[in-house]
């Protein structure tokens, strides 16, 4: 079974997470893992507003989380998010990654160290490369990678970036995301 | 090749304890009870760059070649900073802390992980504009000497100026930041009247002990890189090394959650991250 989501996006990722978030029920059985690169800006209000109209509760990641089941975890503005060995949440002000912080890569990669081969990621609409390696790496662990179809995402690259970077599992439009998500997360290995 | 690839992963999770015991018994610097993923992120780096085929070739490096220790140093801390970072917080504190601050005839400071010491002399310029700079003794301490070098000479380059101004401004800055520093050859340099009141020294927060008793701690963006135990002993340390009633200042993403020390301070701006130790 796979035991974590991970999702990176950034232009337009407002509009599409409100499409694929409200849409997964309470007993969704992945916590979720989210970086939406929104500048300097703070999170507060999307959170708030995401969480009124979810089932499942929408927060922002605070450090040392314990990653829950029935929860969705933002990335704070001006960090890196990371996954501890033990399932908890980390932070780090390092440099940017693809001129990002919250990066996707750093995420994904800590995400793939491990939950390895149970991990589901996600890359949705965006304007820049970041969340590409970070996708690469998650399929070099077995996990399974999904992506927005760039043809029809309000901005393209980011999607395309990761198409070309490896192999990915599926590539849906958005409103098939949810549904998609649903089944992967009671599939067996 | 998936079996093969996990198989390598799993080495790494084995050969890092190992690697950063050898760097703690060879050099004194302990970073065993650093957050993992950020430590492994670093490690890999070094690894590519260095070309190294695994941590265990770079662990007889380590052990053998002082100059790739100090290299590696770098890499283990992490020294991105800027003037004013999270203007608010230096808002906060005019408001909240620089009142106390002016009932003190005399205020030590501790400055703990400055790196580069932007965020000293950001802090220098704003008790000078309070009128506190004078009666003020500040320690700035980092473990890394290179970035305390840089911080000595508060020379920095101009590609970050605008948001330098910006952060500053926000921060309710009095004057204008240009009247602080000299521009020269595309740096900038801090005035030193303003790291006069400054000693910058060598700490490490991990295996030094209390060396003052002071009236403010800062210490924003170093707990976030420790596991509870660590962060346990070093907010142990603040304890101890802080007045009663002193300020502690921690970065916006951290806290005192988990640690002994929770419910020995009180929220001054639970926001920015600002607490005051109870009496008692």
């Amino acid at each position: 079974m796979n035991k974590a989501l991970v999702i990176g996006t950034s232009f337009g990722g407002l509009e599409a997470l409100k499409t694929i978030i409200p849409a997964l029920p309470a007993d969704f059985k992945l916590p979720i893992l989210v970086v939406l690169h929104i500048g300097d800006n703070n999170n507060d209000s999307f959170v708030q507003y995401l969480n009124g109209i979810s089932k499942l509760s929408i927060k922002e990641a605070e450090e040392k989380d314990e990653i829950k089941k029935g929860y969705v975890y933002f990335a704070p503005p001006n960090y890196h998010m990371m996954v501890e060995n033990d399932e908890t949440i980390s932070f780090s002000a390092d440099l940017k990654v693809h001129h990002s912080r919250p990066s996707i890569d750093v995420l994904f990669e800590s995400a793939a160290w491990t939950y390895k081969n149970r991990l589901v990621g996600v890359i949705l609409t965006g304007l820049n490369q970041d969340g590409a390696y970070g996708l690469k790496i998650i399929k070099d662990y077995g996990g399974t990678t999904l992506v927005e179809n760039p043809e029809k995402a309000v901005a393209s690259i980011m999607p395309k970036a990761a198409l070309t970077e490896s192999d990915v599992d599926f590539v849906l439009d958005l409103n098939e995301i949810s549904n998609k998500l649903i089944e992967l997360s009671v599939q067996d290995q | 090749m998936e079996q093969n690839k996990s198989s390598v992963i799993d080495n790494i999770d084995i050969e890092i304890p190992l690697f950063l015991e050898a760097v703690f018994q060879k050099y004194s610097y302990d970073f065993r009870d650093y957050s993992k993923a950020h430590v492994k992120r670093r490690l890999l780096h070094r690894m590519s760059v260095g070309r190294f085929t695994s941590i265990s070739q770079m662990q007889e490096k380590v052990l053998r070649d002082k100059a790739f220790f100090i290299d590696l140093l770098e890499d283990l801390s992490i020294n991105v900073t800027e003037m004013f970072r999270d203007p608010d917080f230096y808002k906060s504190f005019r408001e909240n802390v620089v009142p106390t601050l002016k009932t003190y005839p005399f205020i030590k400071i501790w400055h703990a992980g400055c790196s580069t010491g932007e965020e000293v002399y950001s802090l220098a310029i704003l008790l000078k504009e309070e009128g506190l700079l004078d009666r003020c003794q500040v320690y700035a301490t980092d473990f890394n000497r290179k970035v305390l070098e840089i911080a000595k000479h508060g020379i920095y380059k101009t590609q970050e100026l605008d948001k330098f101004q910006r952060n500053y401004i926000k921060s309710g800055g009095k004057e204008k930041l240009s009247s602080y520093y000299t521009l020269k050859y595309g740096s900038i340099k801090f005035d030193q009247a303003l790291s006069k009141h400054v000693v910058f020294a060598d700490h490490n927060l991990v295996t030094d002990h209390v060396f003052a008793e002071v009236n403010l701690i800062l210490c924003r963006n170093v707990l976030i890189y420790f596991n509870r135990e660590l962060q346990n002993k070093v907010i142990n340390l603040f304890h101890e090394s802080l007045i009663h009633s002193g300020h502690l200042c921690l970065g916006s993403k951290e806290s005192l959650r988990f640690t002994q020390h929770e419910h020995s301070f009180v929220d001054i701006d639970s926001k920015q991250k600002i607490f005051k130790k109870k009496i008692g």
